[in-house]
């Protein structure tokens, strides 16, 4: 079991070197630099390479990268090529702004549409069912940005219960906070909530059609302890691994809803970076979103392996 | 002394059907008393199992119980509700399945999964069901019983999965259990352990038993009353006895005399053997670290046919797929027709693969579910020979004549025949190669008794006519009596003994061919206990009479 675990860390790992690679490479061939965009169109050769030698961008691209990725592993993402600030200490507030929001939909989403999945399982084609899948359906179907300003209309211009501008600040209170960012975590949690529960109803219906389901039916047991006892803790796995994407999704997946609601998450800190040819505050976005999403999935995994005793223990 | 006691169970005009309004059960009623053991016998689609489940009011999904009453201990427990259907189930009636490693969950231990049912029930606390289940598993000889339960279900062998569920299924002292296929999963020397354990379970507890199973020779020596069903219909009930030497329906009396087949050996010696096709020796086959096949060497000839015999696990498969090339072989050598063939698949060439052919134990999925029955036994016909299509279709009508399918078939497709139908559509496509050698992988183990008997007769008339020579793959040595010339018996890998079938069948035996033959039931009532008596004195087996 150790192995197994050990295998997946270490792929994860090996996952996040290639990314950064990848993220690396993939600015570097994009066209013109931040030396062309800082100086615009009219800039001569020799102002350009002036500013290239000063930002060091003639060095060679491995030098570049190796420099670039030990300095990200100790925290330190440079600064960025247009204000020249510390992109740690701009991004950090954001990223903790963004995780605050995807916990925030988290803590709804996934207890809410785990336990929906299981109730749509067990009154598989009956009306809570069908209910639960239409909505579902159609909640994976809308744009999220429709939903936003759905969620907008309802509940900040008619109903008038939450501010229909999510903007934060450091001094907030915890509860105004909650407050504040209510409407932008229900549209998330519509959003992902539609993907768990399809999958938790799936897999759960998949293990009740198992032989020793039927066994647990034929011992007698209710039918609450069949699907909590007997099927649910075969079905963990994939939903485990549902639940991990989704999250992932919550931290690397919401700009569209940042910018509805104007909400100071890492998701606009990148795109300002994109549009201002920024590349090391584009690489440092992308280093930390693809970090979550290998992170998350890696836990996703090893608990896969500990939820099955196959795995855990070998004969 | 049986007909004073009032029955635990009483099914009347049971009837169950399907969404569509098929009629699964139809009409079926019996009585049990405590002690007293029914045997349901019947061909896949008989209702067996339905009954079975409808002894404990439960349907499989899409299935009902639309008519006649169902009474446990007196209550007629169809008019109970929900609540108390599940008072019923386990408490006084409990259930054996099939596999027993299907039935039991993954993902708890055994001993969580035998104390559940008497601590739902409120009958035990926690500890006592514990402490019960413990004692249960030494009852059944299960190994270290005290640690036996904090093993998980993959953790365990077949056999020692099925005493467990006996145990779970005894946990509450129920009077009623009921036997589905309790020993089919099983290999016959693990068979007859569990067949003894659950005599002596009936026995011990005075519990009245359904027993399923397509088996004769095995019901015959567990049930006291035989009920033979067909198509959801009683044909005929009786005694054991009289089932077994005096049947009166001729259902009965065809399933009675093709089990009594099995047991003596019809097949007539070859004594100068012809000209050798296949030649293996010395052959090794791995998987990684695990040697699958150990230095086999075996030899047929043209119109010959060898059978590998062997429990599961014992290589028989793997030398199969080391002949064809699937395994590469990592040591020895195969030849055919005199020529070495290459170890792997890839570097033979197609005349090599075209001369020997396979047949599958799943007709199901060996056909492409796609695919009319014409392109499948067309493809080799064109893919081998070359052939214009107007003469790949006459081939086409050929085979299928030879098989004994009606030339129409061609245009379905295989989805739309029986299991029986679709193994000959089977044997046609490796017709079609004109092979030398058709290796046979337990190519009626899918099948009922009375279809089995007929493909046999067909590859045996195909024998006659063409002189092909077969490989057959077997857990069954009914089987083997039958057809084999020549029998090589394999366990964990090696060949033990090989020889013409009447001298591997007669004494003197290798110990272990020995034992596999000791533990095929027969079709006589006092089998099992002969066969237990032998082993008493000092738990090992005396030597067994010859069959022969």
């Amino acid at each position: 079991m150790l192995r197994l675990i050990t295998t997946r860390v270490v792929l994860g790992i090996l996952t996040l070197l290639a990314v950064s690679v990848l993220i690396f490479a993939a600015t570097e061939i994009l066209p013109g630099d931040v030396a062309s965009a800082v100086l615009g169109q009219g800039a001569t050769p020799e102002t350009l390479a002036a500013f290239r030698e000063e930002l060091g961008l003639n060095r060679p691209a491995y030098v570049r990268y190796l420099e670039w990725f030990f300095g990200a592993i100790q925290g330190d993402f440079g600064v960025a090529m247009t204000n020249k600030r510390d992109i740690i200490t701009s991004m950090t507030p954001r990223l903790e702004n963004t995780f605050f929001l995807a916990g925030y939909a988290a803590l709804i989403a996934v207890p809410l549409s785990v336990s929906l999945g299981i109730i749509a399982a067990i009154n598989e084609g009956k009306a809570v069912d069908k209910v639960a899948n239409v909505i579902s359906l159609a909640a994976i179907s809308v744009p999220e940005f429709f939903i936003a300003y759905l969620l907008i209309i309802i509940f900040a211009v008619n109903l008038d219960w939450f501010p229909s501008l999510s903007t934060v600040f450091a001094d907030m209170t915890f509860a105004k906070k909650l407050h504040v960012t209510a409407l932008p975590a229900f549209t998330l949690t519509l959003l992902v909530a539609a993907h768990m529960l399809r999958m938790t109803r799936s897999s759960v219906l998949s293990i009740m059609s198992q032989p020793y389901i039927e066994m647990a039916f034929l011992k007698g047991l209710s039918r609450t302890r069949v699907v909590f006892h007997h099927a649910l803790p075969n079905a963990a796995a994939p939903i485990i691994a549902v639940i991990a994407l989704n999250l992932a999704y919550l931290i690397v997946g919401v700009v569209v809803i940042e910018v509805v609601f104007v909400y100071p998450g890492v998701g606009q800190f990148m795109v300002d970076g994109v549009t201002k040819r920024d590349l090391p505050v584009v690489q440092a976005c992308g280093l930390v979103f693809a970090a979550a999403f290998i992170i998350l999935n890696t836990i996703a995994d090893v608990l896969g392996v500990l939820v099955n005793p196959r795995l855990r223990k070998p004969r | 002394m049986i007909a004073v006691t009032k029955p635990v169970l009483k099914i009347t005009d049971l009837r169950v059907e399907n969404l569509t309004g098929a009629v699964l059960v139809d009409n079926v009623s019996f009585e049990l008393r405590p002690g007293e053991v029914l045997g349901l016998i019947g061909e896949s689609g008989a209702g067996k199992s339905t009954i079975g489940l409808a002894a404990m009011v439960y349907a499989r999904a899409g299935c009902s119980i639309t008519g006649g009453s169902v009474e446990i201990e007196g209550l007629d427990s169809r008019k109970a509700d929900a609540e108390g259907r599940r008072e019923l189930r386990g408490r006084h009636i409990a259930y054996v399945a099939q596999s027993a490693a299907a039935s039991f969950n993954p993902a708890h231990t055994i001993l969580e999964q035998v104390c559940e049912m008497p601590i739902q029930h409120g009958l035990m606390s926690k500890a006592e069901a514990e402490a019960w289940a413990i004692e249960l598993f030494r009852a059944l000889d299960l190994p270290d019983p005290d640690k036996f339960g904090s093993r998980y279900p993959h953790q365990v062998s077949g056999g020692q999965l099925q005493r467990a569920m006996a145990a779970m299924a005894i946990s509450c002292r129920p009077k009623i259990l009921v036997f589905d296929e309790p020993t089919t999963a099983l290999d016959v020397t693990t068979q007859i352990e569990v067949l003894a354990l659950i005599k002596k379970l009936i026995r011990e507890y005075n519990t009245a038993a359904l027993y399923i199973t397509h088996d004769l020779a095995v019901v015959a020596q567990v049930a006291d009353r035989i009920m033979v069903l067909r198509g959801g219909k009683e044909i005929e009930i009786g005694t054991t006895s009289d089932i077994l030497n005096k049947p009166k329906t001729a259902y009965a009396k065809a399933l009675v005399t093709e089990r009594k087949a099995a047991d003596k050996i019809s097949v007539e010696t070859v004594e100068k053997r012809g000209p050798s096709v296949l030649e293996v020796s010395n052959a090794v086959g791995v998987y990684g670290d695990f040697v699958a096949v150990k230095k086999a060497s075996l030899s047929v000839s043209k119109s010959e046919t060898v059978a590998v015999v062997g429990e599961s696990g014992s290589g028989k498969s793997s030398l199969a797929r080391l002949i064809v090339g699937l395994l590469p072989r990592s040591e020895g050598s195969v030849r055919f027709n005199g020529v070495d063939l290459p170890p792997a698949l890839k570097s033979r060439t197609a005349d090599n693969l075209r001369r020997i052919q396979f047949i599958y134990q799943q007709p199901d999925v060996a056909l492409n579910p796609r695919q009319t029955v014409g392109d499948i036994i067309g493809r080799p016909v064109e893919f081998y020979f070359n052939r214009s299509k107007p003469e790949v279709a006459k081939r086409v009508d050929e085979l299928l004549e030879q098989v004994g399918l009606p030339k129409d078939y061609a245009t379905r497709l295989s989805t739309a025949l029986s299991g029986g139908q679709k193994q000959r559509v089977s044997i046609a496509r490796a017709l079609a190669a004109e092979p030398d050698l058709i290796i046979c992988d337990e190519p009626t183990s899918a099948l009922d008794q009375l279809v089995a008997d007929e493909i046999l007769k067909l590859l045996k008339r195909l024998q006659d006519d063409l002189g092909v020579a077969y490989l057959f793959i077997t857990h069954d040595l009914g089987i083997v009596r039958r057809i084999a010339h020549r029998t090589a018996v394999m366990l964990r890998g090696e060949i033990i003994a090989e020889g013409p079938t009447e001298r591997i069948f007669s004494p003197p035996f290798h110990p272990y061919t020995e034992k596999l033959l000791a533990s095929v039931p027969e079709l006589r009532t006092d089998w099992l206990e002969e066969v237990l008596a032998k082993r008493e004195p000092g738990g090992k087996p005396k030597k067994a009479k010859p069959k022969v």
